[in-house]
């Protein structure tokens, strides 16, 4: 536990206007981890999750990969040093296959500059068996036909593919029922075992408790605290959500009564 | 057909092993076909079905309908259709539509008719003005598209009325130009490719066809990915051979119904049009099925957002499509300014952009953006020309015309009917 982090964020601000989103927010995602990132709505996190994605920019404070200090000034750069974000909505094209929705903008192209199906046939075919994928008959089925749970499959394969070093999952249980539930947080768990930094953003305290190794809580745009998945009860984490606090947890009485808004 | 559908064809096992030969992998393949078929995916199976069941109708009550004579007629009708739907395709790809496509190519070929009688410019001058003008057209809308924001049907509502008013204006008083005897653009549609030429064009096609349906194989196989059995192939081969050759001998009929002393000029082979659009095809579908531009279309229509988190340059795509569409626009009518061997005032107005779009749909491209294949175009237009041809012979008397465009009509409802329904039973 005395490895750098992949990503570490530093006092973190970001503000709209007269509206503080974040303050000085702190995180850390190890290689290897599932780090959940859980709080309320309206909470900060998808704005956090933005500002590691560089779609917005921080007002203040560090992101650090891998122990170096990086400015992130759009998602292009964010792609660069290895973030992988997997929205909620999935941006899969349903009139597509699994291996071209996998490629998508990142083609692999022939000595004469046609599309070379084969290798990425291959290599797509790859990084599903990386991570033990069985519910897939055919990477060459067309999105349209797959279930929820695999479509979430098939977007979480496409950062194993890229060898993403951060990979964020937006919700990815949101949509689905129990079984394909357990069969995507195996699949986050394998993706951690891979040696990624995951970054789970979920409002589903059940999945949060069985897959994270460290949990992060937002609390109106503060990081009430980070802590040990093993070091806590869900009671706890609860009541971090809701009121900043657990017991010696944390954010002090004065900073939990709303004052970053 | 197209590369497209081998694309789709899936395995069957999970597992690429080893290549199973003979009889199982037929049938595996076979089962895995009507799989898909059941699943939406019905490729040109409706285009192809109609364009038999049709041509059997027209042939059962009209003596002389698959003559070699009417046979040409359907050929020199269906190319500027299979043209301008050629163009649509790429624009419906991305779910908008062009209804200037009729008068764009109006406009062009009578810049191009005006060019060559009016300016004296050479034939090939004013083809290239024609032409280029078409791109023109495209780049100014694509970008009101992509970068105004203005909704596709708006703006080519309003350049369809706008561009039947310049044609109008060139072409003037006199109701139509007409071209030249001797010029080139004219033996586009009237002229015919020796009969030796017309075979060696067909065997160039077949064994081009077939090279790069193995080499795509074998290329699978050294992956380890096979899907398609040879006899597949083979039989595909063997159905375009066939009908490859029908098409050749039944062109190399004698269609001078005198050939004496004084009128012994023969007119045999199929027209020159033949080797335009063979040559279109081979070209589009290659962009369309092989290429990472062609990829990034069906993207961009499929799922917008989804492209442009990919990186894919979204208002680019866009423009890209319209420019293609009047070019090809223009390309159109220039075929149909061939045929009539003169431009009208009224050139590409009426009902020419709704049977070009009616054969882009028949052929099975969707309206809603994301589904088609140039195949599409050519079975499309197809079946609009038979409907056409059929029908002109069919019904007579003074109200003909207007039966003519009641069913014209009735079936472009129809292929967009069947379009919905299909888009349906695919997302649910």
């Amino acid at each position: 536990m005395t490895s750098v982090p992949t990503l570490e964020l530093r006092g973190v601000d970001k503000s709209f206007g007269p509206v503080h989103v974040l303050s000085s927010v702190n995180l850390t995602a190890k290689a290897g981890e599932v780090t959940a990132l859980v709080g309320d709505n309206g909470a900060g996190k998808t704005t956090l999750v933005k500002c590691i994605g560089g779609i917005y920019r921080v007002d203040a404070g560090e992101l650090i990969f891998d122990g170096t200090p990086r400015t992130v000034n759009g998602p292009r750069d964010a792609a660069l040093l290895g973030v992988e974000i997997v929205y909620q909505d999935l941006a899969l094209a349903d009139n597509l296959d699994i291996v071209q929705n996998m490629f998508l903008g990142r083609e692999e192209i022939t000595r004469v500059r046609t599309l070379d199906e084969n290798s990425m046939e291959k290599l797509a075919r790859q990084a599903l068996d990386s991570l033990s994928v069985r519910t897939v008959r055919s990477v060459r089925q067309h999105v349209a036909s797959l279930s929820g749970g695999q479509r979430q499959t098939v977007a979480i394969a496409k950062s194993v593919l890229w060898q993403s070093k951060v990979v964020i999952l937006d919700e990815p249980t949101a949509a689905l029922g129990v079984a394909q539930t357990g069969q995507v947080l195996d699949l986050v768990r394998r993706l951690a075992e891979q040696g990624v930094a995951v970054i789970l953003v979920s409002h589903n305290m059940n999945d949060v408790m069985k897959v994270a190794d460290s949990i992060g809580v937002l609390f109106l745009g503060r990081m009430a605290a980070q802590v040990r998945r093993k070091d806590v009860t869900q009671t706890q984490v609860v009541e971090l959500i809701t009121a900043g606090r657990s017991g010696d947890l944390g954010l002090s009485p004065e900073e939990s009564s709303g004052a970053a808004v | 057909m197209s590369a497209q559908t081998d694309d789709l064809v899936k395995q069957d096992e999970p597992e690429p092993d080893e290549p199973a030969e003979g009889l199982a992998a037929l049938g595996a393949y076979i089962r895995d076909y009507f799989a898909r078929v059941r699943g939406g995916e019905l490729g040109s199976i409706p285009a192809l079905v109609g364009l038999v069941v049709i041509t059997g109708v027209f042939a059962l009550v009209h003596q002389g309908f698959l003559s070699a004579y009417n046979l040409e007629a359907l050929v020199i009708q269906a190319a500027p259709i299979i043209v301008m739907a050629m163009g649509l395709v790429f624009v419906l790809l991305l779910g908008e539509i062009d209804l200037s496509a009729g008068t764009t190519g109006g406009l062009c070929s009578a810049i191009t008719a005006v060019l060559i009688l009016r300016q004296g410019a050479s034939w090939w001058l004013a083809l290239i003005v024609g032409l280029v003008t078409g791109l023109v057209i495209g780049f100014a809308m694509g970008w009101l598209r992509a970068r105004v924001g203005i909704p596709s049907f708006v703006i080519t509502l309003a350049t369809f009325l706008a561009f039947q008013g310049v044609t109008l204006i060139l072409i003037g008083g006199q109701g139509s130009v007409i071209l030249p005897d001797n010029s080139p653009l004219i033996k586009l549609e009237n002229s015919f490719v020796p009969l030796w030429l017309g075979w060696v064009l067909l065997a160039v096609v077949v064994v081009g066809y077939a090279a790069t349906k193995v080499n795509d194989e074998l290329g699978r196989r050294r992956s380890g990915i096979s899907r398609a059995p040879f006899t597949v192939i083979a039989a595909k081969v063997v159905i375009l051979a066939v009908l490859g050759a029908a098409f050749t001998y039944e062109m190399g009929v004698n269609r001078n119904l005198s050939t004496n002393a004084f009128f012994n000029n023969k007119a045999q082979g199929m027209p020159w049009v033949v080797v335009l659009l063979l040559i279109l095809f081979t070209v589009w579908n290659f962009v369309l099925s092989r290429t990472r531009y062609g990829l990034h279309l069906y993207a961009v229509g499929g799922n917008e957002e989804a492209s442009r988190r990919a990186g894919i340059v979204v208002s680019r795509i866009r423009i890209s499509v319209f420019v293609i569409c009047s070019g090809m626009a223009a390309v159109s009518g220039i075929i149909a300014a061939s045929l009539l061997q003169s431009v009208q005032s009224n050139a590409g107005a009426g009902n020419t952009l709704l049977l070009a779009v009616g054969a882009a749909v028949i052929g099975g491209t969707s309206l809603f953006g994301g589904h088609g294949r140039i195949i599409d175009a050519v079975l499309g237009g197809l079946v609009v020309a038979v409907i056409i041809n059929g029908m002109s012979d069919l019904i007579q008397g003074a109200n003909s015309a207007g039966y003519e465009w009641v069913v014209t009509g009735a079936v472009l409802l129809l292929a967009a009917g069947f379009d919905a329904v299909v888009r349906r039973s695919r997302t649910t």
